[in-house]
């Protein structure tokens, strides 16, 4: 049987560095940090202060009415969904909606509802709850709202691989069209759980930076000077459409979603394998399944979260997988870290890196680890020819993803 | 409280919860099929309307609640 080649047609995003995919890889091409301080009144109790908040508001997007029933996650997958339609040009394009799905997942879903709700609940009773909560809360719920908005009607699907979440919805989204489930899946990743109780989750694991006088420069992926990762929020929507559907309507191709990998470590409930070893059967399944040549992945945007362990136990799979040749990015340098929309968010500028030819940089990289023995584009963009690239997500859980774009 | 009272004061609910116009809400109109009000928006417009109001408004009273006007109505007798 002929697999179905499947192609990228459009991109949609909202995060810290921009309410669009055009002024976030700007940004990105920039070097410009979207972590700054949290200044809420409840940040002052925590030992981390720092995020990466969104750039544009949903607010300044959705009617207020709509907003009332989308918890923030969402209400940015909806956002992100809506510029990928339109980017993709298939509002009017008379694609049956039996032909459409959608792959939306989050890490961690609609936290902040809950315990908003939860403090409703205690101050004044259960009456005052609002019926809204479930659907804010509920994992599904940005598939659904997203699958609601663009009458998708081919299967509505929110995978839950935490911070590997994104690029596993991607991944789902390749194997559907191959399937012949659907031509057109609307996939991505969303997350938005800024708020005290995450964060003080996340900093009792002594999993993020407490560089809280520095903001900008405490995401720093392989620098020696890294101590965990930056919440950052936002969503990555991307449209795979199979080829051949693309080409008889005259879409625009961004690049071709060439493989995937997916693997899991069995391991530890959050530590990585110790020698990578899921990451490692991950990659060279994702360039198996892509059935490219090695030496044309010439650049991979990593998953490099900026903790200690984790950024080197990356490269050291790099390198076995895929050999001593790419140039890296880290892009969670500037971005925080997206947990569940991170996979989506990194896939759209893998994507990208390979339409420009450019390798977006990676800043606060000043003092590099000796364990990092792969070239990096350090500080600033570098311009090269990219025929094709490797995206890498993995999440606590011991999942691991790992994704192959190639020029369309 | 007047009749049009308890009509502005439920024209201010349904457009904070539900985003309806103030000036499409009059006695005869129906929250479902005239102000296009789902349930759960519903539920949110009686718990409003009993703060707002001071009445108690029983689940089971709500189903009788087709339109504005019975909603005032009901207000009217509780107040």
């Amino acid at each position: 049987m002929t697999r179905h080649d499947v192609v990228v047609t459009g991109l949609g995003a909202t995060t810290p560095l921009g309410g669009d995919v055009a002024s976030t890889w700007d940004a990105m091409l920039a070097g410009r940090s979207g972590v700054g301080p949290l200044t809420q009144e409840w940040a002052a109790q925590l030992t981390v202060r720092i995020a990466a908040q969104l750039a544009v508001e949903p607010s300044e997007v959705l009617d207020r009415v709509r907003l009332r029933r989308l918890d923030r996650s969402e209400a940015i997958a909806l956002v992100a969904a809506q510029q990928a339609w339109a980017d993709a040009g298939l509002a009017d394009s008379g694609l049956d909606p039996e032909r459409l799905a959608v792959s939306v997942g989050s890490g961690i879903g609609g936290a902040t509802t809950m315990l908003a709700q939860d403090d409703i609940l205690e101050a004044s009773g259960p009456r005052r709850v609002s019926p809204h909560t479930v659907p804010m809360l509920m994992p599904n719920g940005p598939a659904a709202w997203v699958g609601l908005e663009l009458g998708a009607k081919a299967g509505v699907h929110s995978v839950a691989s935490a911070c590997a979440t994104g690029a596993e919805a991607i991944a789902l989204g390749l194997d559907i069209i191959r399937a012949g489930r659907a031509d057109v899946v609307v996939a991505g990743g969303t997350e938005a759980v800024i708020h005290p109780l995450p964060i003080a989750g996340f900093a009792s694991m002594r999993a993020m930076s407490t560089r809280n006088d520095e903001p900008e420069r405490a995401s720093r992926p392989w620098d020696k000077g890294r101590d965990g990762f930056v919440l950052g929020e936002g969503a990555g929507v991307v449209v795979l459409e199979r080829a051949d559907h693309a080409a008889a309507r005259g879409a625009r191709v961004y690049a071709r979603l060439a493989g995937a990998g997916i693997t899991s470590d069995a391991y530890d409930i959050v530590q990585p394998h110790a020698e990578g070893e899921g990451a490692i059967r991950a990659i060279k399944k994702a360039i198996a399944d892509a059935d490219v040549a090695k030496m044309d992945i010439m650049h991979v945007n990593a998953h490099a979260t900026s903790t200690p362990v984790g950024d080197m136990l990356e490269i050291g799979a790099l390198r076995q997988a895929l050999g001593d040749h790419p140039v890296l990015a880290a892009t969670k340098s500037m971005t925080g870290h997206l947990l569940g929309a991170a996979g989506a968010l990194e896939s759209i500028a893998t994507i990208l890196a390979i339409r420009d030819g450019v390798v977006p940089p990676t800043i606060n990289l000043d003092d590099p680890d000796e364990g990092l023995t792969l070239e990096v584009a350090a500080h600033k963009a570098r311009h090269m020819e990219i025929p094709a690239a490797l995206n890498n997500a993995f999440g606590f859980g011991g999942h691991n993803v790992a994704l192959v774009f190639t020029r369309a | 409280m007047t009749r049009d009272e308890i009509t502005a004061g439920l024209a201010e609910i349904l457009e904070e919860v539900a985003g309806v116009n103030p000036d499409d809400v009059a006695e005869g109109k129906s929250f479902t099929d005239d102000l296009d009000v789902d349930s759960l928006s519903m539920v949110e417009v009686v718990v409003a309307a009993e703060e707002k109001f001071g009445v108690k408004i029983p689940d089971n009273e709500v189903q009788n609640l087709k339109t504005v006007g019975d909603a005032v109505s009901y207000i009217e007798a509780q107040s």
